[in-house]
């Protein structure tokens, strides 16, 4: 088994499909969206795959070491420019074959229209915190 | 929760305090009534004891003794036990001292909530990580640092009981997830404290879980969506739960010593009253709000009287412009406020910047909603 970071982005992402903002889909296109969501964690659940997921807010700031006996220097809220991560799912499966599989079925979560959204997602292999134990 | 274990965890401070008494430190006493409660639920369930309080007892000091190891400090204490002698009116106010220092201002109020829970609650380290959605580890370490940071504090102390009830008030507002019913366990533990010490704030406390806690079941829809106040279904409302908060409100009131716990019960109290959200009395709410703003000046009690303002008599806006526009929620009361005044436009806009400011899931869900029906019905208009 290996796991995979599933990362959506606020922005910074390519433009998806289907790429309208969420309060101008009908109350229908967005409770459809919100069953597909909950229904593909819950299903991961069910196939043992699903390990975690989160969501940001769309605030935040960086923030440095800016010296002995100084506070921490801040900057931000971020620029509109930034990208920005939105949230991530983690899953743990049999293969990359797998991971891009379901991130395919989950930018396929359905948008304005009733169609799917078709949104960029990253897939990030995890690096493992300890070899094989067979050399 | 099978009986035995709701009576063990009933037991937990009483006995927590009489090894104390009889002269245990605090950090070790604690384990070791964590140890007899382990202890209990196999042995208790092949055999009852007569009088579970004096079994655990018995237990809790030996494996308080055995944790301590040092034979002279054990016949020290064994000495000092005999001569001080011991009696019930006293383990009141030993029960009592125990929540106000697990309460106690030196600790932060995560490491407060902590170890109330496992020393008051007697839950256990992993069922406290489990409902913070923390490491088991993690937890671990925190209680322990607590433990560490009240062993210098005197327990002669006179205390806070303000630190013990803003305590019990946040394991409420955690809610539940897991097996613990954290809004339930917060409510047993003020009834008990309520038991302890007879104050109107902490009935007032009380009252306020109570009236709180018999809405939950309108509060989720069958998909877990967030259903506010003015839409929930009135009759999922639990009414035993509503009589018993009306009931402690009033006699906490009538003794004429109001505090910021009683004044939110009474709000809560006149929304409970209400058949119909259109039969709320706003107006009384309004009066409310204002008696609280005498315990100090919160914005978020500013901005919930904006919201009552709007519904008494259509002054909303102006009593929101008095607010902070950085208070949490402010954006998504000012979308509330302008659909309410018919500017449809600006509500939808509104109600899409609140969903980006939400807090938390349900909530960000919630507005998305509201900004998609507005904009439904601009397109129709």
């Amino acid at each position: 088994m290996a796991k995979y970071l599933l990362l959506k982005h606020y922005r910074g992402a390519p433009a998806s499909v289907n790429d309208v903002s969420m309060d101008k889909w009908t109350p229908a296109e967005v409770e459809a969206h919100m069953a597909y969501m909950n229904n593909f964690a819950k299903k991961l659940e069910g196939t043992g795959e699903y390990v975690d997921s989160q969501a940001l807010t769309p605030g935040g700031m960086w923030v440095r070491y800016d010296g002995e006996g100084k506070p921490p220097l801040t900057d931000g809220p971020f620029a509109e420019t930034k990208d920005l991560i939105a949230g991530w799912m983690i899953i743990d499966v049999d293969s990359q074959q797998r991971a891009i599989e379901l991130a395919g079925e989950l930018s396929a979560a359905p948008g304005a229209g009733g169609k799917p959204i078709h949104e960029w997602l990253e897939v990030r292999p995890f690096l493992n915190c300890h070899e094989p134990v067979s050399e | 929760m099978t009986e035995p274990a709701g009576l063990l965890r009933e037991l937990s401070p009483v006995v927590l305090s009489v090894l104390v008494r009889r002269g245990a430190d605090f950090a070790t006493a604690e384990d070791a009534v964590q140890e007899a409660l382990i202890k209990a639920l196999t042995a208790w369930a092949e055999q009852p004891p007569r009088s579970p309080k004096a079994w655990l007892v018995t237990t809790a000091w030996r494996a308080f003794l055995d944790l301590s190891r040092s034979e002279g400090a054990r016949r020290a204490r064994e000495e000092r036990y005999e001569a001080e002698g011991h009696a019930p009116a006293e383990e009141v106010d030993d029960t009592l001292r125990m929540y106000v220092l697990c309460a106690h201002p030196s600790l932060t109020p995560s490491s407060a909530v902590a170890l109330t829970l496992r020393a008051m609650g007697g839950l256990t380290t992993r069922q406290i990580a489990e409902a913070y959605l923390v490491p088991e580890a993690t937890m671990a370490q925190r209680i322990s640092r607590a433990k560490r940071t009240i062993s210098g504090v005197r327990l002669n102390q006179p205390g806070d009981l303000g630190t013990v009830l803003h305590t019990l008030y946040l394991v409420f507002n955690e809610g539940y997830s897991g097996e613990v019913d954290l809004a339930a366990e917060a409510i047993r533990l003020t009834r008990q404290l309520s038991s302890l010490v007879d104050q109107p704030e902490v009935r007032g406390l009380l009252a306020l879980m109570l009236l709180h806690h018999a809405r939950r079941p309108a509060r989720r829809g069958a998909d877990g969506r967030l259903i506010p106040l003015a839409d929930q279904n009135r009759d999922l409302w639990d009414r035993d739960l509503i009589a018993q908060g009306v009931n402690i409100l009033q006699a906490a009131l009538a003794r004429d010593r109001l505090g910021p716990y009683q004044a939110q019960a009474a709000i809560a109290a006149l929304h409970a009253d209400a058949p119909r959200v259109e039969e709320t009395d706003w107006l009384q709410i309004v009066e409310w709000y204002d008696e609280l703003a005498a315990f100090g000046d919160n914005p978020v009690f500013r901005l919930n009287r904006a919201v009552a303002v709007g519904q008494a008599d259509g002054a909303g806006l102006a009593a929101l412009a008095r607010v902070d526009p950085s208070t949490p929620r402010w954006t998504a009361v000012a979308a509330h406020l302008h659909e309410g005044n018919g500017e449809l436009r600006l509500a939808a806009e509104l109600y899409a910047r609140a969903a980006r400011e939400a807090p938390n899931l349900p909530e960000r869900e919630h507005l998305t909603r509201q900004a998609s029906r507005i904009n439904a019905l601009l397109r129709q208009g």
